[in-house]
């Protein structure tokens, strides 16, 4: 074989080699949950209602979830009111936000008690199906079922524990989207200010990635499903 | 071989016609190593002097504990040592190639010859001067971990090198997946968001994870121990300086380590104290629930497995209640909670 030979044929593999690794990275890299807008769903100034839900089991059967049997977190479109697949929000800057979150999934006790505190909402307390509280004993929650997910943004200090559910309940959620209306949740409120603009990651305290070493890889970790940002625009 | 002329390169040193601008001593090359240790010699020690009084009070972590100083004081004093040495070499190099550059048109000829074979004098002052040079350092490093009681890093379970101080505030870090959070044994056992430390005083931090391995990094305060589970890290330090500090992880412990830092303070004794009493009655409604204060806590338990309220693990989530050192916590909440795994009540 020739040299030029030779030199065409490594440079093609390389050439091949490149594309594979940038394609694979890109897939990574520009796949992401998209975000559901709380900017204009009221007017400005006016108090945002974010209305989130936590399902045990996300399913697929809207947002066509990667990994159906993961526990995620869904997050209510504003006026169409759809439950979108995802972890990603925009919230305006300097406003109160009002949250709901509709627990459906079971619970356990916390790895560290300490997140069973509520603290960084308005009042340092949260609502549990209306009842005001400021700590959770997630060894013996109200009813008895630990703690299903916390809802917690370090860099904001905020902290919110919601209780589990009994799966031997007829009418717990399988699988997402779950309805508040019909099945089995406990609902928990509380509200905070957002601060200037910026990004605000959240997670939850449960390692509740089943499976995974320390219960912390898969779903707790990723991106759409149980850690999240809340990114605050002007 | 020359003994006098140390480096210098020669062949048929003498045949060389003397070169413009050099005065060669009577009967061949001038004394190289003799026009180099002056210009060695002033550079050296103005770099030196420059890095110790200009640049050396600002070099990291700074001074803000009795560990940060050392850290400074260690680095600026290798950096005297070790700047001469690079500056020989530099020195050496920059006169070579000027001295015996090939376009010099009497520059003598330095390969080969009898003075390239060996030099006694320069073996012997090359291996004794590294020699000292290594050796102090090597002398310096430990003396410099050992008496400032472990300098702030990690001693493991059982610290040999421990401050002689008679007060000692112990503070546990506990690190899990993505936060550090603090536990003040005297306070209470209260565990905290956020790190703060009272002045002038000396701090056992006791370093522990609920998950992977992590690594506990007070950086201005000069103090990084890992954070293993199941394992008690110690290291110590004593706060000189009020102020804010960066604590961050620096061992990669998952996809959001980058996020897991927090910013501790420095108060003055009374502004702790005062901090630390009224956090220690907020934190109360939370502290009867948790652990009793232990120098490890089980990772695996916990609902560390995923599954529902109960331990799966067989293991018990909490190492045995222990007190630290000569003055024991100031009270301990609940302080016999079951070794058994099965969630108990709060009471
Ligand atoms: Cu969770
Ligand atoms: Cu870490």
């Amino acid at each position: 074989m020739s040299r030029s030979w030779r030199i065409a044929i490594v440079l093609g593999l390389f050439a091949c080699a490149v594309v594979l690794v940038v394609f694979t990275a890109m897939a990574y890299i520009a796949t992401s949950p998209p975000t559901v807008s709380y900017l204009d769903s009221q007017p400005p100034g006016a108090t945002v209602h974010l209305v989130m839900q936590t399902d045990g089991v996300v399913g697929s059967a809207t947002g066509g979830a990667a990994h159906p049997t993961w526990v995620s977190y869904r997050i209510r479109t504003p006026k169409t009111h759809a439950w979108t697949h995802t972890t990603l929000v925009y919230l305006p800057a300097h406003s109160r936000i009002d949250v709901t979150i509709y627990q459906f999934d079971s619970g356990s006790p916390l790895r560290n008690q300490h997140f069973g505190m509520v603290t960084g909402t308005i009042g340092n307390d949260a609502k549990l199906n209306g009842k005001t509280f400021k700590v959770l004993n997630s060894y013996d929650t109200p009813n008895g079922q630990g703690v299903g997910h916390t809802f917690t943004v370090p860099s904001l200090g905020i902290n919110v524990p919601l209780e589990g559910n009994d799966t031997s309940k007829k009418t717990f959620c399988t699988y997402g989207p779950c309805d508040p209306a019909t099945q089995l949740h406990t609902k928990t409120t509380f509200a905070f200010t957002t601060p200037g603009v910026g990004n605000y990651r959240f997670q939850c305290f449960i390692p509740c990635g089943g499976g995974r070493y320390a219960g912390n890889g898969g779903a707790m970790q990723t991106l759409g499903y149980m850690g999240g940002f809340l990114e605050v625009r002007a | 071989m020359s003994e006098d002329t140390g480096f210098q390169p020669q062949s048929g040193a003498g045949a060389q016609p003397p070169g413009p601008g050099r005065t060669p001593p009577a009967g061949g090359q001038p004394h190289h190593f003799r026009r180099m240790i002056p210009i060695w010699l002033a550079l050296a020690l103005a770099c030196d002097l420059i890095w110790w009084f200009v640049v050396g009070p600002h070099v990291p972590p700074g001074d803000m504990s009795t560990s940060a100083v050392g850290a400074q004081f260690d680095f600026n004093v290798l950096f005297l040592a070790a700047a001469p040495v690079v500056l020989a070499v530099w020195v050496y190099l920059a006169y070579a190639v000027w001295t015996w550059r090939a376009s010099r048109a009497d520059a003598p000829e330095p390969v080969g010859g009898p003075a390239a074979r060996s030099n006694f004098k320069v073996q012997f002052w090359w291996i004794a001067i590294t020699t000292v040079v290594v050796l102090a350092a090597f002398v310096f490093g430990t003396v410099e971990l050992i008496v400032p009681a472990g300098a702030g890093g990690a001693e493991g379970p059982n610290p040999i090198w421990k401050p002689t101080a008679k007060h000692m505030l112990v503070v546990q870090v506990i690190a899990q997946q993505w936060k550090f959070t603090y536990r003040y044994p005297s306070y209470g056992g209260m565990q905290t968001n956020t790190l703060v430390l009272p002045n002038n005083t000396w701090i056992a931090f006791h370093v522990t994870s609920l998950d992977v391995i992590h690594s506990f990094w007070a950086y201005q305060i000069g103090v990084k121990v890992d954070a293993n589970p199941q394992l008690d890290d110690v290291a110590y330090t004593k706060t000189r300086q009020t102020g804010t500090f960066t604590v961050r992880c620096s061992e990669l412990c998952g996809i959001w380590h980058g996020a897991m830092f927090d910013y501790g303070k420095v108060l003055s004794k009374s502004a702790f104290d005062h901090w630390a009493t009224t956090t220690e009655k907020k934190q109360a409604v939370n502290t009867k629930y948790l652990p009793p204060f232990a120098w490890t806590y089980s990772p695996t338990a916990n609902g560390a497995t995923g599954a529902t309220g109960v331990n799966t693990s067989g293991q018990s989530p909490f190492s045995p209640e222990q007190h630290y050192g000569a003055t024991p916590a100031r009270k301990l909440v609940r302080s016999s909670l079951t070794s058994t795994a099965t969630p108990t009540t709060g009471t």
